[in-house]
């Protein structure tokens, strides 16, 4: 196929299929220089975000939300075009009618749509509930399908999270497809793979995808008719630089007024965007500053994008996020690096527009990486506390050179990998389960395999070990069974139509589990294994407490006696949940991630063998016990290195502070030991960081003054998050983690 | 060989302060001095504290090899490092054969045959020249001055890399004369490349409440960055 507005490309494969990877491998250029070519931001740029900033406050404000629509169901073509204002905007649309304000997205259950409108003082309209009484959600589907056991190990919040009510997000739509094709393109192509479909088997497998194939060709038309409604046609390939970021956007834009997905990751849009920057720069239709403002106004409308969500929602996600993960840099699989200067241009929004958690970029970081470019993310790094690192040259190796970040740390090809996203389940906390023979102290509630309390007045490893695998087994099966109802339904009642649209008709499928609360477990069973853990009763002879004596190896230090049972613990799961057939042939992943859910699985867990007292939070994700580490920053490191990602195929989030003085003294000292710091910890084959850059001080002053900061951002577990839209609970939480300091 | 055993108050796998680049850095324990504005008391006393064989340390250390870049390696510091030589010795010896950087924070308060021997797998040594003048030495050191510029004098002999570094106390050694006396070490002392100012700070006073001794320069402000950067700035025009 050939297309005018393809002129000045390489021709190649992807022209004669979909096949974006193609298209950038033969058309981009890669950039080694410094960032001295960046642009400043112009006036436009200030005055549009300084409104944008002033809806930030209001909507502060008021609670959180700034309005909901609570009579109009969000869908692509539900709500006229929305502007912030419309005569100063380069890229243009947005979820409602009006900047910030929220729809509500009942498809995944009526119930906490309901709940959200009332949790911010409104409510959900007569008409929605009328319209839903009679239509099946994605909550209902699973709630019909539980088992008691399921429901009992969601109650006793052995699992939490799960999505059985909301979306489920995770999912990446490739969404440049509609720049580089348009969706006249794309639609032929579905239709003739549905064609195909037709001539073979009608099965329950084909015809399922039958189905969806339908779906996902209506919703790219409806794409079509939304672009319209903001006067574009895109129907065709994108002609120039700002066809190509709007036409991604309205792509992106689609799948955010269909789903409300925990995360709605963006994928992987730089450098697909650099090559028509490129063109048309070198054509001198272009210069950079607006390049720049047309990469700007896309971030704007990003950093707007929201969801609607209830409290408790937001205390297993806080800070009201949206995961629009961008991955950036990496290298080619053909040894170039993938960094352009639209990689560039894309950290710069932190300075152009000021820090923000959203978009969430995440840099892949390689060793091989140009070092201006290295040394330009850790300034970012330590000015904003704003970006993610997780390591390419791991993932390459696995996914290739065209895989995006769903949600923190979930790897996937772009277009043709998927994931069921499935929570996590609290390790710690099935501990207990076990050493109290199948109850739970928490919730009162006696679940799993029934046996004897484990009660001695020393613990032995051994045996501790031996009845915590068979309640690891048992866990397991019914985790992935709960996933399976979970996903079956979604794909039933809430299906992904545009952004499985925008994927290969034939997927992979991940199945992505998690653990929280490694370092508990691994230092409870190195304090039974190295020191004296005396279990407490109480009066019903159920374990309710322990009593510690002696010193025992703690995860954070570089110590194998410990790091290695954090290791074998991951491995262990992994096993157990392979032995369970999953929906749709999905591959079993594993995260050891929890965003600020950390929290509240502390709360929910009683006093663990290592000395942490009953619903003292965890660390989050795969990070050690808060001020355990004994031996610095780097120590720290090595240990969460350990944990092996061939294991934890879904990702390992490690969340690093340091204060400035700590890494070096002076700004330029600092960027050379992050860089070295990055460089050696990936070497370790590591697979994620977050880093922060500042004091204690600074979040203790943020916490009392929050009207000081409004735009603090901090990561927290592989994403960043505004700090003042934490709860105080995740505050203090955060503010009592380990910051590496200076001896 | 029999590798000697070495006395460790601390380890910090992420030292990005004590000599270039990120190092492992060892504080060893024990210290003859006694400097008024020590930031490590717990570190004074001999031959306490966890023991490691060199090879031990080296072992801890060189997992840290991948972060260590082209600059950075393990420091040893203190408590006074060169009390224990021949573990110095023994722990730099086994980090050059793996090409691991060495560097050595002393205040050079001793010199003998075994300190000139560790001092011979030292790649860079960062001397604490505490104050300009033997009179401040001996009230608020301890020892001589001399003591350290003898020190000195082999280092340059021997064309080994020196930081020189001082903590700088307002009221103290804020002044001229120990500027004029810190270019003069520079000018004098070919191998001293750098100077390094540091700002006295007082978070150690818990510390000091902790061991139930007396901090002397409790009364002292904490030095601020400004003042750092102006005495940075005059120095530079005392070496014009």
């Amino acid at each position: 196929m050939e297309h005018v507005n393809w002129v000045g490309f390489i021709k190649g494969a992807w022209q004669d299929q979909v096949n974006v990877r193609d298209f950038i491998q033969l058309n981009y250029s890669q950039y080694l220089g410094d960032s001295g070519f960046l642009a400043q931001k112009t006036a436009r740029t200030s005055g549009l975000m300084q409104k944008v900033n002033q809806l930030f406050a209001l909507e502060r404000e008021n609670g959180g939300v700034l309005d909901i629509d609570t009579a109009t169901v969000s869908s692509l073509l539900s709500f006229a075009p929305g502007y912030i204002d419309k005569e100063n905007e380069i890229i243009v649309g947005m979820q409602t009618d009006s900047p910030l304000k929220r729809a509500v997205n009942p498809f995944g259950g009526i119930r906490m749509a309901r709940q959200a409108c009332e949790a911010y003082g409104y409510k959900l309209s007569d008409k929605i509930e009328e319209e839903f009484r009679y239509k099946t959600t994605h909550n209902d589907g699973v709630y019909r399908a539980y088992s008691q056991e399921m429901r009992k190990a969601r109650s006793s919040h052995v699992i939490t999270g799960l999505p059985d009510a909301y979306g489920r997000g995770r999912i990446i739509g490739d969404y440049r497809r509609v720049a580089l094709y348009g969706i006249d393109y794309l639609i032929e192509c579905k239709k003739k793979d549905k064609a195909d479909l037709e001539s073979k088997l009608y099965d329950s497998e084909q015809i399922c995808l039958c189905e969806e194939l339908t779906k996902q060709i209506n919703f790219l038309s409806y794409m079509l008719e939304m672009a319209k409604s903001y006067g574009f046609d895109i129907s065709k390939p994108a002609k120039n630089a700002k066809e190509a970021v709007q036409w991604t956007y309205f792509a992106y834009l689609s799948a955010i007024k269909e789903q409300n997905g925990a995360a709605m990751s963006l994928g992987r849009v730089s450098t697909f965007f650099d090559i028509y920057f490129e063109r048309d720069i070198k054509s001198g239709v272009l210069t950079e500053t607006q390049a720049q403002e047309i990469i700007d106004d896309f971030v704007i409308k990003l950093r707007i994008a929201r969801h609607l969500r209830t409290p408790e929602y937001n205390e297993l996600f806080g800070g009201d996020p949206m995961w629009i993960t961008e991955a950036l840099g990496g290298m080619g699989q053909d040894g170039r690096t993938l960094v352009t200067k639209t990689t560039y241009r894309m950290l710069n929004t932190l300075y152009t527009l000021g820090s923000s958690p959203e978009p969430n970029l995440t840099v892949l970081w390689s060793k091989n990486l140009p070092k201006p470019f290295k040394e330009f993310c850790a300034k970012i790094s330590i000015d904003t506390d704003s970006i993610q690192y997780e390591n390419d040259d791991l993932m390459r190796e696995i996914y290739g050179d065209d895989y995006a970040i769903a949600c923190c740390v979930s790897a996937m090809k772009v277009g043709k990998q998927m994931q069921f996203f499935g929570a996590r389940c609290n390790l710690a906390k099935l501990l207990l389960i076990a050493l109290n023979g199948g109850y739970d102290n928490q919730s009162d509630m006696h679940i799993g395999p029934q046996m004897p309390v484990l009660s001695a007045d020393k613990l032995d490893f051994s045996a501790v070990k031996e009845r915590f695998d068979i309640y690891v087994s048992w866990l397991a099966k019914l985790y992935v069974n709960t996933m399976n109802v979970i996903h079956y339904m979604h794909d039933k009642y809430a299906y992904e139509k545009t952004q499985m649209a925008l994927h290969d008709t034939f997927v992979d499928r991940f199945m992505a589990f998690g653990v929280a609360g490694l370092s508990v477990v691994a230092d409870s069973l190195s304090a039974i294994k190295y020191a004296n853990v005396k279990p407490i009763l109480n009066e019903k002879g159920f374990i309710v407490d322990f009593e510690t004596v002696g010193s025992f190896p703690k995860y954070g230090n570089d110590d194998d006696r410990v790091d290695l049972i954090a290791k074998d613990l991951t491995h262990q799961f992994i096993t157990e949940l392979r032995k369970t057939p999953t929906y749709r042939k999905a591959i079993h992943t594993l995260s050891v991630l929890t965003i600020t859910s950390n929290v509240t699985y502390g709360k929910n867990t009683g006093a663990t063998p290592d000395g942490r007292k009953a619903k003292e939070p965890f660390a989050p994700g795969a990070n050690p016990m808060h001020n355990r580490e004994e031996n610095g920053a780097l120590a720290s490191l090595n240990s969460v290195a350990k944990i092996s990602y061939d294991d934890c195929r879904d990702g390992i989030s490690n969340t690093f502070t340091i204060t400035p003085t700590a890494l070096g003294k002076d700004a330029e000292q600092r960027i050379e030991n992050l860089v070295g710091i990055l460089d050696g910890y990936f070497a370790k084959n590591a697979h994620h960081i977050n880093v922060n850059v500042l004091n204690r001080d600074t979040l203790l002053q943020a916490y009392e003054h929050p009207e000081n900061f409004p735009n603090l951002t901090i990561r927290v577990s592989g994403y960043a998050v505004n700090f003042n839209k934490l709860s105080r609970e995740q505050q203090r939480e955060v503010i009592s983690r380990t910051f590496h300091g200076q001896l | 060989m029999k590798l000697s055993v070495g006395y460790v108050n601390s380890i910090q796998s992420l030292g990005a302060v004590d000599g270039p680049g990120i190092r492992f850095v060892a504080f060893l324990q024990g210290c003859p001095l006694r400097c008024s504005c020590c930031h490590n008391p717990e570190t004074w006393q001999f031959n306490v504290g966890e023991t490691f064989s060199a090879q031990q340390l080296f072992d801890k250390a060189v997992r840290f090899k991948e972060y260590f870049g082209e600059k950075g390696g393990v420091t040893l510091s203190g408590g006074e490092p060169i009390c224990q030589s021949e573990f110095v010795y023994d722990f730099f010896s086994l980090c050059k054969a793996s090409n691991i950087n060495t560097c050595l924070d002393t205040s050079g308060c001793i010199l003998n045959d075994s300190v000139k021997k560790a001092l011979s797998v030292t790649d860079r040594v960062l001397l604490d020249v505490k104050y300009p003048s033997p009179s401040l030495y001996n009230k608020h050191v301890g020892c001589n001055l001399s003591n350290v510029l003898e020190f000195l004098t082999y280092l340059n002999a021997v064309k080994l890399p020196t930081t020189i570094r001082q903590v700088v106390v307002k009221g103290i050694n804020d002044n001229d004369d120990n500027l004029a006396f810190l270019s003069r070490l520079r000018g004098e002392f070919d191998c001293v490349d750098g100077i390094e100012l540091l700002p006295f700070r007082k978070i150690c006073s818990s510390k000091y409440d902790n061991l139930k001794i007396k901090f002397p320069f409790a009364n002292y402000p904490e030095t601020d960055e400004q003042t750092i950067q102006n005495l940075y700035c005059k120095l530079k025009k005392h070496s014009k």
